[in-house]
């Protein structure tokens, strides 16, 4: 019996031990979620082999929360491959980092980090003193960038009588555009994926440093300026506009951004809010799709616009991985404009690095045109409450619904927000 | 001694850990802090979206106790009679529960969607026109995610009932017969009052399933606003969102409710099977 005994918890620590650790002196094992870019990432994968005889593995964990489960469960079981991407707030990538998982690159990479567009870079910097308490120092390299913006269907604006080079110059002709796309067209002036609440917020933050500029924004963050400010009930009130002009997309509050994306792609909408890397997409759901791109349809002309954007997917060194020194080599490598321009030709994503703009093609040129005005919250001094941001946007789903005015909405976001301060105030 | 270990590792761990988790405040990654019953507090006494989830489960457990329960007891009493095509009728109606719930969503999202509208259609092919509507919109979008989970979930209480059925034992009805007992009488003597531990185990089961559903409507709705929201969907959003300890105590919180109604259901149960001499 005892034997038996032995034998089973032998066989079951042993079993369940961890798994065999990815990691051998020449391959490096790199985890991500891009679907899109699995082929480009092999086919660099195989050139890197052929050039330096280290193997290079990309594999494919998707979709993305099943990956950010996997990286966080790998984590704690110490079981991270030597290069992965953390995805999600950098409230999250700090606690990677201050848990020793990911390594600082700053002392390596100070002979190309000139290479990057400066705003891709920021996202993975920690400064000195961030809020994070992170030792100062840059913890990812970005392979891509990205930024958000509005984007309008040239054909239906053809259809309808609006000139097609002529997008919305503010937001209430993109109101008005938008109404006539509807009336005349019969399609959906508005589409977007607002089921995924993230897009909500970031629309949210956009037209709030257009209204009130940024340092009445982050003065909110703080807590010094509340929600229920006239500034901010109008902020709230152009989602009521938007409804009340008709020109959004039925059950826009529970599609997903890749329901958005279709309906725009078919020409069932007129306008969208989407992300640079819709162009990968719009071009496999209907090439012939004809499109223009312009930054947020201002409110108010006199605190600028800003829209979200900075590193699309950024790479992270395992802090514990025995290939480190391989790893960063191979991240320098596949950032040279050469293997950018590649994956730029081949995924359609924005470069995270400097590259002639008489390379890039005519839509990615649009979108690029605006790196100068961009703004993430992963770059911001401060970020606001998880807890309050889902009043936010939940407050504002109910308002595309009717179900409550701006004036209420703000209320309650005020009350999550004190609430968030009284407790951190108590502990 | 395996069982034990293997116990312990995939339940009792885990359950602790949770537990411990749900007197933190933090990520579980680089962040813990103690904070003591605050979470629950939180949860208990300031976090309105949190009862308004259990609002929406408990609406939709409703639906299904009552609809689908019914449904599956009335189909059970048909197919128990139906000797010859007991088998297929089985497997039919066995099969939705066994599909992946977020495909369930995502066909239904495009059955119920007024863009391409599939059901309206429908319902216009068969001049049902008053019926008519949006049937994700704010007013509808609960009832809806009620009706799709008693659609895709009847076929469990169908086969446990049905096997409660079949386990009644022919003599008893036989004798009724002999006794002057008519069909309906024999249902309401003998069937019900046998079938009284099934119904608790299919009451209890459904409770349990029901309270925690969460890929359908989450494919399905995306929640709506809070206004389809569900207890599990909200400790999914966040986890997702780093608020680790917070999803934890949601958790607990959940389980402890759902703990209490079961108990009360075994004790009805008994309750009831005295009454009856059961």
């Amino acid at each position: 019996m005892i034997k038996r005994v032995i034998i089973i918890v032998f066989l079951f620590l042993f079993g369940c031990s961890a798994p065999k650790k990815e990691i051998s002196s020449k391959k490096i094992i790199i985890w991500h979620w891009m679907t899109d870019r699995q082929g480009a990432f092999e086919e660099l994968a195989n050139k890197y082999k052929d050039l330096t005889g280290i193997e290079v593995e990309f594999k494919l964990f998707f979709p993305p929360d099943i990956y950010s489960q996997k990286v966080i469960a790998a984590a704690r079981a110490g079981t991270l491959p030597d290069i992965f991407g953390v995805l999600g707030e950098k409230k999250m990538f700090a606690s990677f980092i201050k848990a020793g998982y990911i390594l600082n690159l700053a002392p390596f990479i100070k002979d190309w980090q000139e290479r990057f567009i400066q705003q891709t870079l920021q996202v993975n910097t920690f400064k000195k003193g961030n809020i994070y308490g992170v030792e100062p120092g840059i913890y990812g390299i970005p392979i891509d960038s990205m930024n958000i913006q509005f984007l309008y269907n040239k054909r239906l604006f053809k259809k309808a009588g609006l000139n097609p080079n002529r997008p919305p110059k503010d937001f209430k002709e993109f109101i008005k555009y938008a109404k006539i796309l509807k009336e005349k067209l019969r399609v959906n002036g508005f589409v977007c994926g607002w089921g995924e609440v993230w897009l909500i917020y970031c629309l949210v933050t956009e037209f709030a440093i257009n209204i009130m500029g940024k340092d009445k924004f982050f003065d909110t963050l703080r807590g010094k300026v509340p929600y229920t400010d006239p500034e901010w009930i109008k902020v709230f009130s152009l989602f009521k506009e938007m409804r009340d002009a008709q020109i959004l997309a039925p059950n826009i509050v529970t599609m997903i951004n890749k329901e958005a994306e279709e309906s725009f792609a078919l020409g069932k909408a007129g306008f969208s809010f989407n992300g640079s890397w819709c162009i990968n997409v719009y071009k496999k759901l209907n090439p012939d799709l004809e499109y223009g791109v312009f930054p947020l349809p201002a409110v108010s002309d006199k605190k600028g616009v800003k829209i979200w954007g900075g590193a699309g997917s950024s790479f992270v060194v395992n802090a514990n991985s025995k290939n480190k020194t391989e790893a960063i080599k191979f991240l320098k490598w596949l950032t040279e404009p050469e293997q950018q321009k590649f994956l730029m030709e081949k995924t359609l994503n924005l470069p995270a690095v400097k590259i002639p703009l008489e390379e890039v093609s005519p839509i990615l040129k649009e979108f690029l045109d605006d790196t100068g005005n961009l703004t993430h919250p992963n770059v911001w001094p401060l970020q606001e409450d998880s807890r309050v941001v889902e009043v936010i946007n939940r407050g504002v789903q109910q308002i595309i619904m009717g179900l409550k005015t701006p004036e209420q909405v703000a209320l309650e976001v005020q009350k999550a927000k004190e609430r968030v301060l009284l407790t951190k105030r108590s502990q | 001694m395996p069982a034990f270990l293997i116990f312990s590792v995939f339940y009792i761990y885990p359950f602790f850990y949770t537990l411990f988790l749900s007197f933190f405040k933090g990520d579980a990654i680089s962040y813990l802090e103690f904070v003591g019953f605050n979470n629950f507090k939180e949860i208990l006494l300031y976090d309105k979206a949190w009862w308004r989830s259990m609002y929406n489960a408990g609406f939709i457990t409703f639906w299904a106790l009552t609809f689908q329960n019914i449904l599956a007891f009335l189909l059970a009493l048909g197919v128990d009679k139906a000797v010859r095509t007991q088998k297929f009728y089985r497997v039919v109606f066995f099969l939705l529960p066994i599909l992946s719930e977020i495909i369930i969503g995502l066909l239904m999202r495009i059955f119920l969607l007024s863009d391409p509208g599939v059901l309206n259609h429908l319902l216009e092919r068969l001049h049902l026109d008053f019926l008519k509507r949006d049937w994700l919109a704010p007013q509808s979008a609960l009832l809806s995610c009620a009706l799709v989970h008693c659609w895709k979930g009847f076929g469990w209480a169908f086969v446990i009932i049905l096997a409660g059925l079949q386990s009644i034992p022919e003599e008893l009805y036989e004798a009724a017969r002999v006794d002057g007992a008519n069909a309906f009488q024999s249902f309401l003597k003998i069937t019900l009052p046998l079938m009284i531990p099934v119904f608790t185990l299919v009451v209890i089961l459904t409770i349990l399933g029901t309270m925690q559903a969460f890929a359908m409507i989450l494919a399905l709705t995306r929640g709506t606003g809070g206004l389809t929201e569900v207890p599990v969907m909200r400790i999914y959003n966040h986890l997702r969102t780093g608020q680790t300890c917070y999803a934890c105590s949601e958790g607990v919180v959940l389980g402890l409710i759902l703990v209490i109604v079961a108990f009360g259901m075994l004790k009805f149960s008994k309750f009831a099977r005295q009454k009856y001499g059961l």
